[in-house]
């Protein structure tokens, strides 16, 4: 039976590589950047191997006790637990509840983040391959310690799994696992700062964490080596404890789960809140726009980019206090309208089928993408005037601020116009509606990457007026070029926007069935 | 397989008075290696209800896609009450109300929100709209959750909320693709009742479903459709000639199989 289980996940994981070429290319990828990873993990493991058996315990214990706390919030954090062999599928078969549970757990080794912690931890074989005793220890420790991963990974998802099947947690969690993400420069930074100021904190940390079950299995085979064979054994027992209490922990949860299937109940809510509705004009135009900003409130792939905007300017500020220089803070401005004039090129894809509503009511193309582009500007507007003061406030030039502002205004809107034109012809493989925005997404791979570069390299060429002008000034010296584009830069702007809004909705009335039988491919 | 090429009807030969709510000429949709529709010609008279039923993959969907501007056919067009859906894509759609099967809806709106963008969408005034979402909560029980998300729905509350959608600018032909599926009994006859009401007063629906009793009893006429051809039209007493429709039915559609095998399966 187990047998059968490890064959049914190898099984799922071929057919999804079958569904096309491209997500065997997707998978590729992701291998090749998991191995280079795992490589780097396993090179300097060896390393170790030469180094002090105190610092190399340390590690050790450190990165275990980190691989374990990953393999406990990511899942549950990104929303993105593997649920290929979602135990509730099984309930109708007869599956005994310790084979079940062996075979998921076995299961878990299979596929990436599996296959590189087992790696990586038996990398620590070779770390620790001083002595044939310290190795065997180093063997046993890394097994226990992969399966106490995997396992904590399901008694975690298990435990939450009422929590995560709630739409609401689902949407925050995605958006505020960004919030880390964005902020991985400055964090690594930062502890790596804090590493260097105390490095004797750290070995006292791992020396404590070794005795708890976070750390005890990692370290055998640095007390093995070290020779502390009482500690090495009393420290076998806590990871074997460990191990076997995180299963029965597991056991009990999923006996419970798999009778009680999580309810999400959700409280009714009576008719008078129209939101955005009220607040557009009622025309379809209008409508358009109050949907898709509701949408930019509502659904965490949009909210997602909203939660970036605020933490771009603590990242160059980072930046800039580190290098002393304020330079690159200059371009806040229209790298932040960029990314938000860009963000609306993938809108169609991110309706998915329900753009069936708009073929339906017969909404005439222009009015549609007016809609859209309206309601990104209402706050990328506000939005990219304010991070063009920003640096300014801290020292910047102020004879710089008309260029610059002239730039960002000129990308903010001639980006909107092509998002309007991109968006109306092309679709891309994005997160599906109700999807973590963190979830690889189906369809063509290729055709995204060419769209999105395409469409980048078209914008770039569109802003090289506003972007010679600002270089000009940067020459020059003169104040000139920079009120030049003050005016040049919105004007263009809005006449791309213009003919970008006519040409999309152009090409949206002559081919909405078209579009919509792209999206529907995806769905 | 044969293929015949259709002739869409030239402007000056257009469907004689009186006008159907929907006629279809000669549409045929291909997909890949597979037809999934093949020339299929149907005259659907105006004030009717009209059921079309037909086998899983018979090709309901993609003839209903087609005749309400959805999907483009390869061959052939449709005309609603004489305006031809794929010359004049505007005018057709605001004579329809098209409840689509196997779409999305955009479900992070409320359901008050979803009603009232559809309307608005068609250019309705605000007032109105404003006045007619509200009855059509009520009417469809939805009144009670209408300021919930409607990704929160159950599939049925989904249905009811897509069919307030497609009613909101009172077409005169609506066109539901599986109503009733996951719609709970009471809802599904309140639904009825609205329906018959509908074309009582001139409307007409067209119901695809293969719920085949569903069909006889609130239908009036029928179609039915398998592997993208047309077997049978005309009124439910027509089609069904004497036999129950859905005897009448598995005899037109074949396929049932009389198998002596499965004898394993009173062996326990």
């Amino acid at each position: 039976m187990v047998a059968h289980l490890l064959r049914l996940k190898l099984t799922l994981l071929r057919n999804s590589v079958r569904r096309s070429p491209w997500q065997l290319v997707g998978l590729g990828i992701g291998v090749l950047y998991a191995l280079g990873l795992v490589g780097l993990a396993i090179a300097g493991l060896l390393v170790l191997r030469g180094q002090d058996a105190g610092l190399a315990q340390t590690v050790v214990v450190l990165g275990g006790a980190a691989a374990l706390l990953g393999w406990a919030v990511i899942p549950v954090a990104a929303a993105a637990a593997d649920m290929t062999l979602d135990p509730a599928r099984f309930t109708t078969f007869a599956v005994s509840m310790p084979q079940l549970l062996t075979g998921l757990a076995l299961g878990g080794l299979i596929g990436i983040p599996g296959t590189a912690t087992t790696l990586v931890a038996l990398g620590t074989v070779g770390t620790w391959s001083r002595s044939l005793p310290a190795a065997a220890g180093a063997l046993v420790g890394a097994v226990l310690g992969v399966l106490s991963c995997i396992v904590l990974s399901k008694v975690v998802t298990t435990a939450t799994a009422g929590l995560a099947s709630s739409r609401r947690f689902k949407d925050a969690s995605a958006v505020v696992f960004l919030i880390p993400l964005v902020l991985m420069g400055p964090i690594v930074t930062g502890i790596a700062e804090g590493i260097a100021g105390s490095g004797d904190f750290l070995t006292a940390l791992a020396r404590a964490l070794s005795w708890t079950p976070a750390g005890a299995a990692w370290s055998l085979g640095g007390d093995l080596a070290m020779g502390s064979y009482g500690a090495a054994g009393l420290k076998f027992l806590i990871a074997l404890a460990t191990l076997a209490g995180l299963a029965l922990c597991w056991k009990l949860l999923l006996q419970r789960a798999l009778v009680t299937p999580p309810y999400t109940g959700t409280s009714k809510k009576r008719a008078g809140g129209l939101g955005f509705f009220g607040l557009f004009p009622p025309t379809p135009a209008g409508a358009v726009a109050a949907r898709s900003l509701s949408y930019w409130l509502r659904d965490p792939r949009y909210s997602g980019s909203l939660v970036v905007v605020p933490l771009l300017p603590v990242l160059f500020l980072f930046q800039a206090t580190q290098t002393g220089s304020y330079g690159l803070l200059l371009f806040l401005g229209p790298l932040t309208a960029f990314l938000l004039a860009w963000s609306i090129s993938t809108d169609v894809s991110y309706d998915n089928t329900a753009f069936a509503l708009h073929l339906a009511a017969g909404v005439r193309g222009v009015h549609d993408r007016l809609g859209r582009a309206v309601a990104c500007l209402v706050f990328a507007l506000p939005v990219v005037l304010g991070l063009n003061v920003l640096p300014f406030l801290f020292g910047a030039d102020w004879q710089l601020l008309p260029g610059v502002l002239g730039l960002s205004l000129g990308v903010l809107f001639s980006g909107i116009g092509l998002s309007s034109v991109v968006s109306a012809r092309y679709t891309v493989a994005v997160p599906l509606p109700g999807d973590s925005p963190f979830k690889k997404p189906p369809g063509n791979v290729a055709q995204t990457l060419a769209v999105q570069f395409g469409g980048m390299g078209v914008l770039l060429v569109l802003v090289i007026p506003e972007a010679a002008l600002l270089v000009a000034q940067f020459v020059t010296g003169s104040a000139l070029p920079g009120w030049i584009n003050l005016v040049l830069g919105p004007v263009l702007g809005l006449a791309l926007l213009a003919a970008g809004v006519r040409l999309g909705g152009k090409w949206l009335d002559a081919r909405g069935p078209e579009l919509l039988a792209q999206l529907a491919v995806n769905r | 397989m044969t293929f015949q090429l259709p002739h869409p009807p030239a402007p000056e030969n257009q469907p004689p008075p009186p006008v159907p709510a929907l006629s279809l000429r000669g549409l045929a949709k291909r997909f890949g290696g597979k037809i999934a529709v093949d020339g299929l010609s149907l005259d659907v008279p105006a004030g009717s209800f009209f059921g079309i039923v037909g086998p899983n993959g018979a090709g309901k969907t993609t003839t209903l896609s087609m005749a309400t501007g959805l999907l483009r056919p390869d061959f052939g067009t449709a005309f609603v009450h004489g305006v031809d859906v794929w010359r004049q894509p505007l005018e057709a759609k605001t004579l329809m109300g098209i409840l689509p099967d196997g779409v999305r809806l955009f479900d992070r709106l409320t359901g008050e929100q979803l009603v009232t963008y559809a309307g608005l969408l068609r250019g309705m005034d605000k007032d109105v709209v404003s006045a007619r979402v509200a009855e059509l909560l009520a009417a469809l029980d939805l009144t009670p959750d209408a300021g919930t998300l409607v990704v929160d729905y159950s599939a049925g509350m989904t249905k009811k909320i897509a069919l307030a959608s497609a009613l909101i600018h009172a077409p005169r032909l609506l066109v539901l693709d599986e109503p009733f599926e996951s719609v709970d009994p009471v809802s599904a006859a309140n639904i009825r009742d609205i329906l018959d009401r509908y074309v009582a007063s001139g409307g007409t629906v067209i119901v695809s479903s293969h719920v085949m009793d569903l069909v006889q009893r609130m239908c009036d006429h029928v179609a039915v459709v398998a592997a993208g051809r047309l077997l049978a039209a005309g009124t439910v007493d027509e089609v069904r000639a004497g036999a129950s429709l859905e005897d009448r039915f598995v005899q037109l559609v074949g396929g049932r199989n009389h198998t002596e095998g499965l004898e394993w399966l009173r062996t326990f």
